[in-house]
């Protein structure tokens, strides 16, 4: 059943207020999620405070002076800082979106930061979420390059304009931001495979290379895996590549009914 | 999401593989907008009848619904409607409830309910129009 409520013991109470840092003239107030598996206490919400002008203008830069400077058991995942690798997808003023491409500015909510893990995922630590379910449905998708015939000698070739359908598709990151904004992941999320997972499964249906379109169409053939998708669009609102899943799986829909009728 | 972790023996692309595609879904999903399309343009006709028969006595209402396009048009959008509403109700179902036997139970009964509402309506349409 969708749930309203939080499990017991998923339940946030008040955490701790971190000490301003001394001298600080422009402060900017973070209120963190935190939860600790190992001291079998509930989620708390930490307060911070970061010092402006010692700290660069991403919420990313501000969650890394607080974990250098303030508290170092802040856990949370980062590498390349620019929008690259998707580490760092959480869940920022309200909205899904990549703590190193959004300015701290951008998501103040009545003076404050805002961040949580990502939606409806099981959490490994404070802001670290499990996306093993989640790289596993990616995985089912195959999202490889599929061929019978006998390999070229040289590259599989492709048209520069066949090459342009898989613009607005090759780009994503896979950071999970859009299928954990979406409600029917989030009720569906153990058999619907979730806009990112459909957005690369549509990469690949789309490459004029790949052979073994009918058969990734089989595989995706159902009313749990596909047909989960009604549109809400909450997709594409928090994509930080701006990308579009929802179009994505309309375009499958539309393979589907294709070779039905 | 049912926590992924509760099936330590299982592999996470095992548990996403699951029972397999359905290989269905298709017929579901186009069913549900051919229907979409056909309540549009039925219940544009539907309301015109009854904004025509708005204040009529009984008499002139029976007149009325006993003229074959009124009868066929009133029925088709039973139909189309009932189906729509069936189609649409299963997805309700399927996405909201997770225990396997009461979704299954669901979605039995929302395939009775409709097919008894579209054919109780279509018996007085019937009754009505052939002046049984």
């Amino acid at each position: 059943m969708a749930e309203f409520t939080l499990p017991k013991n998923s339940q946030i109470t008040p955490g701790k207020v971190w000490p301003k840092p001394a001298a600080a003239k422009k402060l900017t107030e973070f209120r963190i999620y935190r939860w600790n598996p190992d001291d079998g206490r509930n989620p708390r919400i930490d307060t911070y405070y970061v010092d402006r002008e010692d700290c660069g203008p991403m919420v990313l830069d501000g969650l890394i002076y607080i974990k250098n400077k303030i508290d170092p058991t802040l856990t949370f995942r980062r590498s390349c800082r620019e929008g690259v690798c998707g580490s760092c997808a959480m869940n920022i003023g309200g909205t899904n979106t990549l703590a190193c491409t959004k300015g701290m500015d951008e998501v103040l909510v009545k003076g404050v930061v805002n961040v949580y893990p990502l939606p409806h995922m099981a959490v490994v630590k404070d802001l670290v979420p499990d996306l093993t379910h989640f790289y596993a449905q990616h995985a089912s998708i195959e999202p490889w390059l599929q061929t019978d015939s006998a390999p070229p000698e040289k590259e599989w070739r492709q048209s520069k304009e066949d090459r342009e359908k898989l613009d607005g598709l090759y780009e994503c990151i896979l950071c999970a931001c859009c299928s954990t904004s979406c409600p029917s992941y989030w009720w569906n999320g153990d058999r619907y495979l979730g806009p990112a997972v459909l957005l690369q499964a549509t990469r690949w249906l789309k490459d004029s290379r790949d052979e073994r379109t009918g058969s990734r169409l089989d595989n995706l053939e159902d009313p749990f895996r596909l047909y989960r998708c009604h549109t809400i669009m909450n997709c594409a609102q928090a994509c930080p590549k701006s990308l579009n899943p929802a179009k994505a799986i309309a375009e499958v829909k539309k393979m589907m009914v294709e070779r039905h009728v | 999401m049912s926590n992924p972790t509760h099936t330590p023996m299982r592999t996470p692309l095992g548990r996403v593989r699951g029972l397999g595609s359905a290989h269905s879904g298709t017929e579901h999903f186009f069913l549900q907008r051919v229907t979409g399309l056909a309540n549009l343009l039925l219940m544009i006709a539907f309301i015109v009848i009854v904004i025509r028969l708005a204040g009529a006595s009984y008499a002139e209402t029976r007149a009325v619904l006993s003229q074959p396009l009124v009868a066929v048009i009133i029925l088709l959008t039973l139909l189309s409607v009932t189906a729509h509403m069936r189609l649409g109700m299963q997805v309700v179902i399927e996405d909201y409830v997770h225990t396997e036997g009461v979704k299954v139970a669901l979605i039995i009964a929302n395939t009775f309910f409709t097919i008894a509402i579209a054919l109780a309506g279509a018996f007085a349409v019937l009754k009505i129009s052939l002046g049984g």
